[in-house]
């Protein structure tokens, strides 16, 4: 299966290469598929299993534990609102109500251009805000029916700093060879590693 | 108290003091001691995962009863357990109410109704109502997961018993928990179906009616079933089974668990071939050829086929005749067999393996294993054939020592097996070199070197290539028998008893009991009216003769040399050349259409008697229902024809047959019929007795590859075109088609993109096959698998030589 392109699947190889089993590195290339498509696709799943040596099934059964990996195509955007107790007595089902008839779509759906995909979403941490919303996971405080409206045009004017559903961070981290400090088996490791032990040098 | 003792743990279950062992389960210690705690996701077979909670119970270890899961609780000294405390209770009906808020109810129609231990755990343990009002969910019912089993969700009680096994046990994965929360399923992914050979088990294993078999689906309630404790015998595993029939029908098989053999699991091929014995394709009175038109068979009664057949052998007489098969036969019909043949007829020309297996000589004198030995080796030595396509039980034994014990697996053959991803490591060397790479590996100064030789070694031995002759799998064994002295063997044949058709002198040179036709035993000598003197022709060298002319008449029991021996043209013309072919099948085979004279015989399941796994062991198979028309068990058939040829066989029952067998055959003294109708035939009993000192013939050398040719592989898959098999309508569509698999470099280096048709040419015959690059092939190899319907490897091989190479071209 070819999912991944050239770049990726290197960068891929390089993440398996940090684990001291392949397998490890399975949700690390769920999110680096889903940077790739916005969402996680069956290709990308059997590619991972291929990958990691095991089956797709067992991607599946991964991936579909989290909610944030997503298995259907969704909107550049992701915009979730807490529907939970603080933000519900903050007026979250009102702010629903009104992305709903400004978005013309329901709440689990995406906007037929493809831009914007709206959740109502559990706490999100953020109680002493609300009602709060993210934007691809990007907080957005006391968000007001006008501030929503603002936040759309700029979403959709392109003149933001919020990079696209799926998308980790800019910032890539990468470690080469000779700084890696080498993947050790779990059943070589002999003693307890030196940031756990008391004087920090045995 | 002896040394034992001191280990053990003493724990408190219900007021009563029970033993038990260090880092034993609370709940196995509770089962051992006859304690029931209820349970669903609990498998001893199994690790355990504490999913489901049913086996709470009040645990007390000096700080005050606690509910503490059994079956994650270790014993410890001193514990005390209370299976029946109010708490306990109360969890139970707890449990028993939370599973059910989802439970859909449908035991009416639930295959499971019955026997579901859902059922009757409610029963005995729940709470009698429920409070949950609400609407239950709801999923699309039963799914497909395979083509074999069916997942209806609504019903899975999220116990990790299918998924843990496909992953544990099985090592195929492809059933998961998924979208875990509230609405956790069991799923394959999407067109990736749960295609494990050893689907079935999460079926039995299943403790609801989740999981159903095609096969099995609404064809019986469980107390309309009848039930008797048999041997699968498809393969040689000789896996324990429960034979289920109802109105004289066989419906299921269910394994049943014993140590030393298949600890309760079965292979999907065993499991479902039961269709083929209620198939309607099933011979049922004897037939003839029509004398006005050859190419017609007839029905006719037993009197005048026996007739026609006894003449026919008479006319033939001992140096004239052949009998090839019996690895059908349970040991009993063995027997009658080798009597009539030596006995009566006076030949030896006789040969239940068929050309694919390895000489008699290795299977009964080299130093024998069994499966627990292999299974507690350091290292077992795998040179032979793909174990999950031939033995898929012993696979999963090998496996599961690999896994979870400290067994280390080593393999050595030309092509990528099952065993690979659990191997220590996989030798790959050129076909039928395999004693070289073993040999080169003992020399070296690799650990794996030393390993061998220093620590115990079980050794499968078997043909990794039914394209290469016996001879290197001989001079294996006498490379391991000079270099690792102390290596004992298993040797991988498959056919069902086809070590209890060698232990009963089914092949040439050998008399029942593992003893050479030049020294009888002195009870055999007196019941047998005479012995050949010389040693027969085994079935290749029967078939060479008979294309030569030199046999008259050939006697198939239960055997279909056009399919299974490895050289189809050698078999075809053997049978042309004969002048009377006289076949016992259950169905039609290839050959059987090619018969004169076809006699129907019982069919697994309409018969009783014994039979003999790899290892030697021997077990019951019962009779579970009357066999169709007037179809007839072989041993009866011998005891007709000698009868009709002037002899007796003086047998006149099964039992009869195994009294004698006891007497005359030294291996199997002691074991007496009191013994095999006991229970002891449970685990079975074990005979490795030999009195045969080993005479290994010398091997002939594996001839060099030329460099234009590809060296032609052929192994056997558990789906393929086996009478069985195809007779069964669930199990038909499951073989692959075939495609002649050659490494992309040598198709690169021919010019022939992958995929394209080609001609391939051997030198038996010129053929055309579509061609796919496989980059797990070896290069310089061509793997075409054998008896694959729509094609198989036999027209291509040539069964004198060491071993087969074929070119191929464009068209
Ligand atoms: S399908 Fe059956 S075996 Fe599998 S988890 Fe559900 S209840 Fe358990
Ligand atoms: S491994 Fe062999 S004996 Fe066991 S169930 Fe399968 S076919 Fe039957
Ligand atoms: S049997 Fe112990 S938790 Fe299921």
């Amino acid at each position: 299966m070819t999912f991944f392109t050239d770049d990726n699947l290197a960068l891929a190889e390089e993440i398996i290469g940090r684990y001291p089993k392949p397998r490890s590195a399975m949700i690390p290339l769920l999110h680096l598929a889903q940077e790739q498509e916005g969402w996680v696709t069956d290709e990308a799943m059997t590619q991972i299993g291929e990958l990691v040596g095991t089956t797709s099934a067992e991607v599946l059964g991964t991936c579909s534990f989290y909610e944030m990996f997503k298995r259907h195509p969704v909107g550049k955007y992701v915009i979730n609102i807490c529907t939970t107790m603080s933000c519900a007595l903050m007026g979250a089902g009102e702010l629903m109500e009104h992305a709903e008839s400004r978005l013309g779509v329901r709440a689990g759906s995406t906007t037929s251009d493809g831009l914007f995909t709206l959740e109502g979403a559990e706490c999100q941490a953020a109680c002493t805000e609300a009602p709060c919303l993210q934007v691809n996971y990007r907080h957005q405080y006391r968000v007001t029916t006008d501030q929503f409206d603002e936040l759309l045009d700029e979403l959709a004017s392109s003149d933001h700093a919020v990079p696209d559903h799926g998308v980790l961070s800019q910032i890539r981290q990468h470690i080469p060879k000779d700084r890696s400090v080498g993947a050790v088996p779990p059943e070589e490791v002999k003693a307890a590693p030196v940031w756990l032990s008391e004087d920090g040098d045995s | 108290m002896s040394e034992q003792d001191v280990n053990e743990i003493s724990v408190t279950v219900n007021g009563t003091q029970i033993e038990a062992q260090p880092g034993e389960m609370l709940i196995a210690a509770a089962d051992r001691a006859g304690v029931h705690i209820p349970r669903f996701c609990y498998h001893e077979r199994m690790s355990p995962v504490g999913m489901c909670r049913m086996c709470l119970v009040d645990v007390d270890t000096g700080r005050g009863p606690m509910l503490q899961p059994s079956c994650m609780v270790p014993v410890s000294e001193g514990m005390i357990v209370d299976t029946e405390s109010d708490d306990t209770k109360r969890a139970q009906e707890g449990i028993l109410e939370f599973l059910l808020v989802n439970h859909p109810l449908d035991c009416p129609v639930c295959d499971k109704g019955g026997e579901c231990p859902l059922q009757d755990q409610t029963l005995a343990y729940g709470p009698g109502e429920s409070r949950f009002i609400e609407e239950k969910r709801h999923y699309e019912k039963p799914i497909p997961i395979s083509d074999l089993v069916h997942l209806d969700r609504e019903r899975c009680i999220l116990c990790d018993r299918c998924t843990r096994f496909a992953d544990e046990i099985a090592g195929d994965p492809l059933i998961q928990f998924t979208e875990r929360g509230n609405s956790t399923q069991v799923l394959t992914f999407p067109d990736e179906p749960f295609s494990s050979y050893f689907s079935g088990n999460t079926v039995q294993i299943c403790p609801v009616g989740a999981l159903t078999a095609a096969p099995y689906r609404f064809k019986a309630r469980p107390w309309d079933l009848e039930e008797n404790e048999s041997t699968c015998t498809t393969c040689s595993m000789g896996c324990r089974i429960a034979v289920q029939s109802s109105r004289n029908e066989l419906v299921r098989y269910l394994g049943v668990d014993v140590e030393s053999v298949n600890h309760g699991w079965l292979c999907d091929k065993g499991r479902f071939n039961f269709e083929a014995v209620n198939s309607d394709e099933r011979l049922t009175s004897p037939l003839v050829r029509d004398p006005d038109n050859q190419r017609q068979l007839l029905g006719t009664d037993w009197g005048s086929a026996l007739a026609s057949s006894a003449e026919a052998i008479r006319r033939a007489g001992p140096q004239r005749i052949g009998i090839i098969g019996g690895s059908r036969l349970t040991n009993e019909d063995a027997y009658a067999w080798s009597k009539f043949a030596r006995s009566v007829v006076g030949t030896d020309n006789i040969d239940a393996q068929l050309g694919d297996g390895l000489p008699a000589e290795l299977v009964l004198g080299l130093p024998p294993a069994t499966i627990a030995d292999a299974c507690e080796a350091d290292t077992v030595l795998i040179v032979g054939p793909d174990l999950k396509e031939e033995l898929a039980i012993l696979h999963l034994r090998l496996r599961g020592a690999a896994t979870k014990g400290r067994t280390q697996i080593v393999e050595i053959g030309a092509t990528a097996t099952g065993s690979e991803p659990y191997a220590q490591r996989s030798i790959r060397c050129e076909s039928g070199e395999a004693a070289k790479a073993l040999s080169e590996l003992l020399n070296s100064d690799d650990p794996l070197a030393k390993q061998l030789r220093d620590g115990s070694v079980v050794v499968v031995l078997g043909r990794s290539s039914v394209a290469e002759s016996a001879d290197p799998a001989v001079a294996t064994a006498s490379l391991i028998q000079s270099e690792l002295p102390h290596a004992t063997f298993l040797a991988a044949l498959r056919r069902g008893n086809v070590r209890g058709a060698l232990d009963m002198g089914l092949t040439p040179g050998f008399l029942p009991g593992r003893t050479r036709i030049s020294n009888p035993s002195a009870m055999l000598a007196q019941k047998w009216q005479q012995i050949p003197e010389e040693q027969g022709l085994d079935t290749s060298e029967m078939l060479q003769a008979a294309a030569a002319g030199q046999i008259e008449t050939l006697i198939l029991l239960g055997a279909d040399p056009l399919s299974d021996f490895p050289d189809r043209n050698l078999a075809a013309e053997a049978i042309q050349k004969v002048k009377t072919v006289i076949a016992i099948d259950n169905f039609v085979t290839s050959s059987v259409a090619q018969a004169d004279i076809v006699l129907p015989a019982t069919a697994y399941g309409e018969q009783s008697g014994t039979t003999t796994n790899i290892e030697g062991r021997i077990s019951r198979v019962t009779q579970k229902i009357t066999p169709p028309g007037s179809t007839r068990d072989d041993w009866m058939i011998a005891t007709e024809l000698a009868w009709r040829l002037g002899g007796d066989l003086e047998l006149t029952s099964k039992e009869d047959i195994w009294r004698e067998i006891e007497q005359v055959a030294p291996s199997h003294a002691g074991v007496t019929l009191e013994r095999v109708l006991s229970n002891e035939t449970l685990e079975g009993i074990l005979v490795q007795e030999t009195s045969i000192d080993l005479n290994l013939p010398v091997p002939r050398d594996t001839p060099i590859a030329d460099g234009y040719g590809l060296r032609l592989i052929s192994g056997r898959k558990l789906w393929d075109a086996a009478t069985t098999t195809t007779h069964s309508p669930s199990l038909r569509h499951l073989a692959e088609s075939p495609s002649l698999k050659v490494h992309s470099n040598d198709l690169e280096r021919l010019g022939i993109p992958t995929g394209t048709e080609v001609r391939v040419i051997s030198t038996r015959t010129t053929e055309n096959l579509t061609v796919v690059a496989d980059d797990n092939v070896q290069r310089g190899t061509a793997v075409l698998p054998f008896n694959q319907p729509g094609g198989s490897a036999n027209r291509f091989i040539d069964a004198t030589a060491v071993i087969n190479d074929i070119r191929i071209e464009t068209l």
